[in-house]
């Protein structure tokens, strides 16, 4: 065990899937020489050399074309988008071909890959580096979406999606690359699609994912100071999402909170409360409640942006509100 | 680059009837779509054998090719069997794709035919994934790129033919220029020519008339074998026509062409008759193909539906 940032544990979990599996190749912008602009890819062309570790120029579109050619060629990809608002110059390799040739080609090949970005607000990115654009992906069958949230996690779930045989999108959140934290010696492993309890309650489940668990942790607290346990699931992978702990839980607590950074209008949290009020309708004590972005672009300017952001005050109101 | 005949690939002969084993399954598609038994939208590559054929020629089956919604010429020649071909154009069960992809994802990996693509532009940048494949295993293996003129306008494009230079990547750009895109003259669409644009990334170019196929398959062997030597890519254009519409069905009416096609048959039927070979003969290996791609086509109307389960199976890898 050691503490660390969570980029650290990102970089740790490339370089050991890098070493122990020779057709791991990752490539992006400036992930190199310069060693990535939250520098998760630190000292891995050094160690793997430029022909593993290759640094791309500025074309989304070609390198996520690239690493579907490079996945039907017997390599596992692990590309980096920068921001996952850039996402948007990529959609082409990773919606229309990633997502959809193994299906489309009747299953003649796998398409190991993976999609490392990262979204997020709280660094006054503005509205083109700080959308949530995760619910995209998750409504594409053939992708898988995994936005973790601790060191472990991170570190497990990153193995997990280079290991896995389907394009991955691995969501990172720029707000946490510098948070320190434990990760163990050697990190648990977890399969894509587990949630995990991450606070225990019998009142209420919370279910989050992405650095919005740190908000719902709190959120839990101040709510236990009000005598209402609030137990808090982290769902980890959005796609597949584990609907079998969401609804144990629910039938439970009877009250759902569901809370992501991401807009609230048409989020992964609307599939979730959806799903939930189909098969969980008889466990339900009150009306399930959702926490999001609003309709709005992330705005820049520092009070714009803090007053925008979902956070525990939110949560805490929304919990409340399920008493309603 | 030397354009002489190229002494280690197949005889004119074998190339003549390769192409016309996909024109005659093209001849077949029309038909099958018109009555029905093919659903969906196809483009045919009637007039564009000669590029298909001589350019495969040139390839071994660990090299690679992506293509285009124009891609049935490019599958047969690479290898995939007439079986696999009609049944998937029929959306059976033992199509090559399950029926799942249809004319516009017909595919063979096992033959290194990475799919045709239904989006314009969309198989460029897989060949230039798979050319970075072919170079980290080593070997002198190359993947080429079919792509339309109407990609010519497309930013992928541009991305693959920048990283494809500056990556030295084993990889050659196949343009089948015929002069549309979809339902415009190239002309009216793009400010620049293919040559000066392989000039812009510092790539050699060659670009010759496409309906000649002894022609098409000398450049493509030397062009290949300089690939497979150097490592480094090479852009060829060869002038085409599209003989059908964009896609079976399209009345054309923008269209008012001044001279009839060239059909690269034609020409290599007079070369071959030239050459001493007896029309017989010829007529000879045309109701040899013919039964070939009626044996398929039977086959595959009488190939099983597959199930909306078996398709659900595999959304994803397992």
């Amino acid at each position: 065990m050691s503490e660390l940032r969570f980029a650290n544990a990102i970089n740790r979990a490339l370089d050991d899937a890098m070493a122990r599996d020779k057709t791991v190749v990752l490539l992006g912008e400036d992930i190199g020489k310069a060693g990535g602009i939250f520098a998760a890819t630190r000292g891995l062309q050094e160690r793997y050399g430029p022909d593993r570790v290759i640094d791309m120029p500025i074309a989304e579109n070609a390198i996520s074309g690239a690493a579907v050619g490079l996945a039907l060629g017997g390599f596992r990809p692990v590309i980096e988008i920068m921001f996952m608002d850039f996402m948007a110059f990529a959609m082409d390799a990773v919606v229309n071909q990633a997502a959809k040739l193994h299906f489309m080609f009747g299953g003649q090949a796998p398409v190991p890959l993976v999609v490392r970005t990262q979204h997020g607000g709280g660094l006054n990115a503005g509205p083109q580096h700080s959308q949530c654009l995760e619910a995209w992906f998750a409504h594409i069958p053939g992708l898988k979406v995994v936005v973790p949230a601790t060191l472990d996690d991170a570190y497990a779930l990153l193995q997990s999606a280079i290991d896995d045989p389907n394009p991955v999108i691995f969501v990172e959140n720029k707000a946490l690359y510098a948070m320190k934290g434990i990760l163990s010696d050697p990190p648990p492993p977890v399969p894509l699609g587990v949630a995990k309890i991450a606070r225990p309650g019998r009142d209420l489940t919370i279910v989050t994912y992405g650095a919005m668990l740190f908000q719902a942790l709190a959120a839990a607290e101040t709510l236990a100071a009000r005598d209402i346990e609030a137990e808090v699931i982290d769902l980890r992978t959005i796609q597949p999402w584990d609907e079998a702990a969401v609804l144990e839980s629910l039938s439970r607590t009877h009250r759902l909170v569901v809370a992501h950074e991401a807009v609230e209008a048409f989020g992964a949290g609307a599939e979730i409360a959806a799903r939930m009020a189909q098969i969980g309708f008889d466990e339900l004590d009150g009306p399930i409640q959702r926490v999001g972005g609003a309709f709005m672009p992330v705005p820049f300017g520092r009070s714009l942006e803090a007053a925008y952001l979902p956070g525990e005050a939110e949560i805490v109101a929304a919990a409340l509100a399920t008493y309603d | 680059m030397a354009r002489g005949r190229n002494q280690s690939g197949p005889e004119l002969g074998e190339l003549y009837r390769r192409m016309l084993l996909i024109r005659e399954a093209e001849k077949s598609c029309g038909a099958l779509f018109a009555e029905g038994a093919i659903p969906g939208f196809i483009h045919l590559s009637d007039g564009q054998e000669a590029v298909s054929v001589g350019v495969m020629a040139a390839l071994r089956p660990d090299d690679t090719i992506s293509s285009t919604h124009r891609g049935h010429g490019h599958a047969l020649a690479k290898g995939l069997s007439l079986d696999g071909f009609f049944r998937e154009l029929m959306g059976k069960a033992d199509g090559a794709c399950k029926g799942r992809g249809g004319s516009m994802h017909v595919a063979d990996l096992s033959v290194g035919m990475l799919g045709a693509n239904g989006i314009v532009g969309g198989g460029v940048a897989i060949a230039l994934g798979s050319g970075m494949a072919q170079k980290l295993k080593g070997g002198d293996g190359v993947a080429i790129s079919f792509f339309g003129d109407g990609a010519l306008a497309e930013g992928i494009l541009h991305e693959t033919l920048n990283i494809a230079a500056l990556k030295a990547v084993p990889m050659l750009f196949v343009c089948e220029n015929n002069g549309w895109s979809e339902f415009s003259p190239t002309s009216t669409q793009v400010s620049f020519t293919l040559e000066r644009l392989a000039a812009a990334y510092s790539l050699p170019y060659h670009g010759i008339d496409g309906t000649n196929v002894e022609a098409v398959a000398a450049l493509a062997a030397d062009a290949v074998a300089q690939v497979r030597r150097e490592r480094r890519p090479i852009v060829l254009e060869f002038f085409t026509t599209r003989v059908r519409g964009h896609y079976e069905g399209d009345s054309q009416r923008y269209r008012n062409d001044p001279a009839p096609p060239v059909d690269p048959l034609a020409v290599a039927r007079t070369l071959l008759l030239e050459q001493g070979m007896a029309e017989a003969e010829l007529d000879a290996m045309a109701e040899t193909v013919r039964a070939e791609v009626r044996a398929a086509v039977e086959a595959a109307a009488a190939s099983p539906e597959p199930t909306l389960q078996s398709a659900a199976d595999e959304v994803y890898a397992r």
